[in-house]
């Protein structure tokens, strides 16, 4: 239908939901992050036990030992809801394509000296089995943790695992011939290079507690994993060694990293803050998944950085421990 | 998708996706597998080749972002644009902000289940190509809910009914039929949820769900309603495709498979229909600008379309569900009675009920001529006459509801309009109550997870319907008005009749300023 109408101000009853604004202290105006994440998952009546966990209801606080009083301290500093997740990662994936462009159309992967090849093949191909692992144990956390604070954005860290263990792939397809991937995945499974990292990564499949999961997958392993592999080696060391292009087509990886430890962080933070338990579990948490983390890569550090991988894993460690700190976590 | 290879070897899109997404898997050796993926053997389906699982399509994610941000960057411009103008007064009518609050309480909640819903069973089949179905599709889960909250908020700025609609999802009796058949579905193993949602309610259901809604907010002026319908719908087309795949894939895999899949068509074709009762209420009764009427949509989505599903079918012994019958039986009295039902117990909702005026009944009566002057004008000339004497009538004791779908008992015997239909079991020693013979047949295969169903009467008698504090036992306690005030019902406000309320003033008069000439 068609009606002109002048413009009128006219006065609202209320700015927003309820359940959004009992959260955000009172009747205002909220963002769309707010709207779409607040209170969203049911906290009230159930009707049936899952078939397949009778133990425990479908949205159930003790998935993991981690208490909170507000399940919704979890925050994202990025305020993603899906339209602000996709319109972030679609900037992102354009840039990466603009780069796998450049490479291509120059021919600087024909370009790239032998060795650096060989590496970043050796190196980087296996690792989009770990994304996958990623991706799956993020998508348990989604699944399985409590409150849209923090399943929501553990469904993005899913897909932009995928998405980069697809970015790892490519770049396979664009530095040598699809066979890169079957040598890689015959490494994943039996060189023994990789079997630490395997061996933690079939480990974290089996976890229940979705909050400890969270710890050992997204804070330990990938927040040595990406300073290690892609912002140490192939940022640093390959790009100077006549590798820039290896650094070029995994910017992605890089940025996404840089951006979704902000988020890690601010999870430990607001779980440090809101239980006095939680610094000390989680503390625990980080005890026990850092040695096994670090064990399980310094092969790959060896890879890429010979002799000096030692050190370089030993700062890394540190770094992490100092961001557990910063955030809260009593080791 | 532009795959920079030169002078190499040429991919297929079909291998080159494998290689994106089952490539990426592997055999694990330092864990069992049954540990890992625990949960999609037990409800006994067999699969013996998982590699016989075709995708159904092939969106790698740096595709996905691409294509999913340009459809919310129109959508959220569209969104915008009705909110600023203040789009809510072109509608056709203020009754039509019924429909909205109807799809707020009932549906948004809905996609958030089903978010959850799939990104559980996109962790637990053992294959990659099923898993990474469902993650996409679990996002898509996300985004409808969220589009769907984000587009009504304007609405729920200036009008009644929608502000609570997570409380009122959780507690209000009526949606407990949405809420307890999803929760049926993802509490189910995860061959069951995908059956029941990406096949029964996503394939064969999912016209007659948002045809009504979207055209109808086409018909009535609700542009922001409508966008994010349609492009819901663009999604919807994948998830179509996947349900379709998983059923094919699962009836190919194994002959035990059939009778275990042909038994959740039964049950969630059944609950389905149950659960659109709401729509077809809707459909017939809501928009001041009608579509078409509820036995029409049933005409044409189901027995045309699925009719040509269920024999394509049959070549793996698949049958029409026995409950289509009943279906037909019920298609020119579910929205009558239905809206009977809303208008009698009218205090317990959250969206404003009317009588159908004069018009409307003519509306009625020539789309079921059958029925409708026979049994239910009647009613509504009587119920006219009784407002008109000031003496509006209303049903406030609590309803029997049915154990399985919640519905309160309401509906007649199939081919006999005038006797209510009741059915009843017995199970440990207590009497349970259904609305349907179907109703009963899943209770009884299922009974202990049914009797956990927390049937809202039940609750309020059992005193869970009160708010922390309240003292049942205080002098002139009123039990009523704190089960409302527990709902967070806001008596005179959200609930009750449309004429009269001030949703209906406050449009009128803002619509009047608009109009109005400087
Ligand atoms: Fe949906
Ligand atoms: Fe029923």
């Amino acid at each position: 239908m068609q009606m002109d109408l002048r413009t009128v101000t006219i006065a609202p009853q209320r700015q927003t939901y309820g359940h959004v604004a009992r959260h955000i202290g009172g009747d205002k105006p909220a963002s769309r992050y707010q709207e779409g994440t607040i209170g969203l998952q049911t906290t009230g009546n159930q009707h049936y036990r899952p078939l397949w966990d009778p133990a425990h209801d479908y949205f159930d606080e003790s998935r993991t030992k981690l208490k909170m009083a507000d399940w919704y301290a979890f925050r994202d500093p990025r305020q993603y809801y899906y339209g602000s997740y996709v319109l972030a990662r679609a900037r992102q994936q354009e840039a990466a394509e603009a780069a796998f462009d450049f490479v291509e159309t120059r021919g600087l992967a024909d370009a790239l000296p032998d060795d650096i090849r060989a590496l970043a093949l050796d190196l980087i191909l296996p690792l989009r089995h770990v994304a996958w692992g990623a991706s799956m144990n993020n998508d348990f956390i989604a699944a399985y943790g409590y409150g849209t604070g923090i399943t929501q954005p553990a469904l993005y860290y899913a897909m932009d695992q995928l998405g980069i263990a697809q970015f790892d792939t490519r770049l396979g397809l664009l530095l040598a011939e699809p066979e890169a991937l079957d040598a890689a995945k015959e490494a994943w499974l039996h060189d023994v290079r990789w079997q630490s990292l395997r061996r933690l990564v079939e480990d974290l499949f089996v976890e229940q507690d979705w909050f400890e999961l969270f710890v050992a997958q997204d804070l330990v392993l990938d927040g040595l994993l990406y300073p290690l592999v892609f912002q140490t080696i192939v940022d640093g060391d390959l790009a100077q060694r006549g590798g820039a292009a290896v650094a070029m087509v995994t910017q992605f990886q890089n940025e996404w990293a840089a951006e979704t430890r902000k988020w890690v962080d601010a999870q430990i933070k607001a779980a440090c803050a809101d239980d006095a338990g939680n610094a000390a579990l989680i503390g625990q948490w980080i005890a026990k998944w850092t040695p096994r983390a670090a064990a399980a890569l310094c092969p790959l550090a060896e890879m890429g950085l010979g002799d000096r991988s030692a050190a370089v894993m030993d700062e890394l460690c540190a770094a992490l421990d100092a961001r557990a700190a910063r955030a809260g976590v009593r080791a | 998708m532009d795959m920079p290879v030169t002078k190499k070897k040429k991919l297929g899109l079909k291998e080159r996706y494998a290689l994106m997404t089952r490539g990426l898997g592997w055999e694990p050796s330092y864990q069992p597998i049954d540990d890992i993926f625990p949960m999609d053997r037990f409800e006994g389906i067999k699969i013996h080749d998982w590699d016989a699982w075709e995708d159904p399509f092939r969106l790698t994610m740096d595709a996905y972002w691409k294509y999913q941000a340009e459809k919310e960057r129109k959508l959220y411009a569209i969104v915008d644009a009705f909110a600023q103008s203040n789009g809510h007064l072109t509608l056709s009518d203020a009754r039509y902000i019924n429909t909205v609050k109807l799809f707020v309480n009932g549906f948004a909640p809905l996609e958030y289940m089903s978010h959850r819903g799939f990104a559980h069973i996109g962790r637990q089949f053992r294959d990659v190509g099923p898993r990474v179905a469902c993650m996409m599709q679990s996002l898509d889960e996300m985004r409808h809910s969220q589009t769907q909250i984000h587009a009504i908020s304007n609405y729920n700025r200036y009008y009644s009914g929608m502000a609570e609609f997570r409380h009122h999802h959780d507690y209000l009796p009526y949606l407990q039929v949405p809420k307890s058949f999803f929760e049926d579905a993802a509490t189910g193993g995860p061959f069951e949820f995908i059956v029941a949602i990406g096949f029964a309610f996503e394939y064969v259901l999912t016209n007659l769900v948002f045809v009504p809604f979207i055209s109808g907010a086409a018909y009535n002026g609700d542009m922001g309603a409508m966008t994010f319908g349609f492009s819901a719908q663009s999604d919807e087309a994948r998830h179509m495709t996947l349900g379709l795949e998983v059923i094919k894939f699962v009836l190919e895999q194994d002959p035990v498979n059939v009778p275990i899949v042909q038994k959740w068509l039964n049950k969630w074709t059944w609950r389905g229909v149950r659960l659109l009762t709401l729509v077809a209420m809707m459909q017939d009764y809501m928009l001041p600008k009608r579509v078409m009427s509820w036995a029409e949509a049933w005409e044409i989505y189901f027995e045309e379309n699925c009719g040509a599903l269920f024999r394509d079918l049959a070549r793996y012994g698949i049958v029409m569900p026995p409950c289509v019958e009943q279906i037909r039986l019920e298609r020119d009295h579910l929205s009558h009675i239905a809206w009977c039902h809303f208008y009698q117990a009218r205090g317990t909702s959250d969206f404003h009920v009317w009588l159908p005026s004069k018009e409307d009944m003519d509306w009625l009566s020539a789309k079921y001529p059958d029925t409708f002057d026979r049994y239910y004008r009647p009613r509504y000339e009587y119920w006219a006459k009784c407002e008109a004497e000031g003496k509006p009538f209303e049903a406030t004791a609590v309803p029997m509801q049915c154990q399985v779908c919640q519905i309160p008992m309401m509906f007649t015997e199939p081919g006999d309009p005038l006797t209510l239909c009741q059915r009843h079991a017995d199970y440990k020693g207590e009497q349970y109550h259904f609305c349907s013979d179907h109703c009963r047949d899943i209770f009884e295969d299922e009974p202990e997870k049914f009797i956990q169903s927390k049937i809202a009467g039940h609750e309020v008698f059992k005193g869970n319907a009160f708010r922390p504090g309240t003292d049942p036992t205080a002098e002139g306690f009123n039990p009523a008005a704190e089960a409302l005030a527990f709902f967070r019902i806001e008596h005179g406000r959200d609930n009750g009749l449309h004429n009269g309320s001030t949703d209906e003033r406050n449009f009128a008069l803002w619509r009047g300023l608009a109009k109005a000439n400087d």
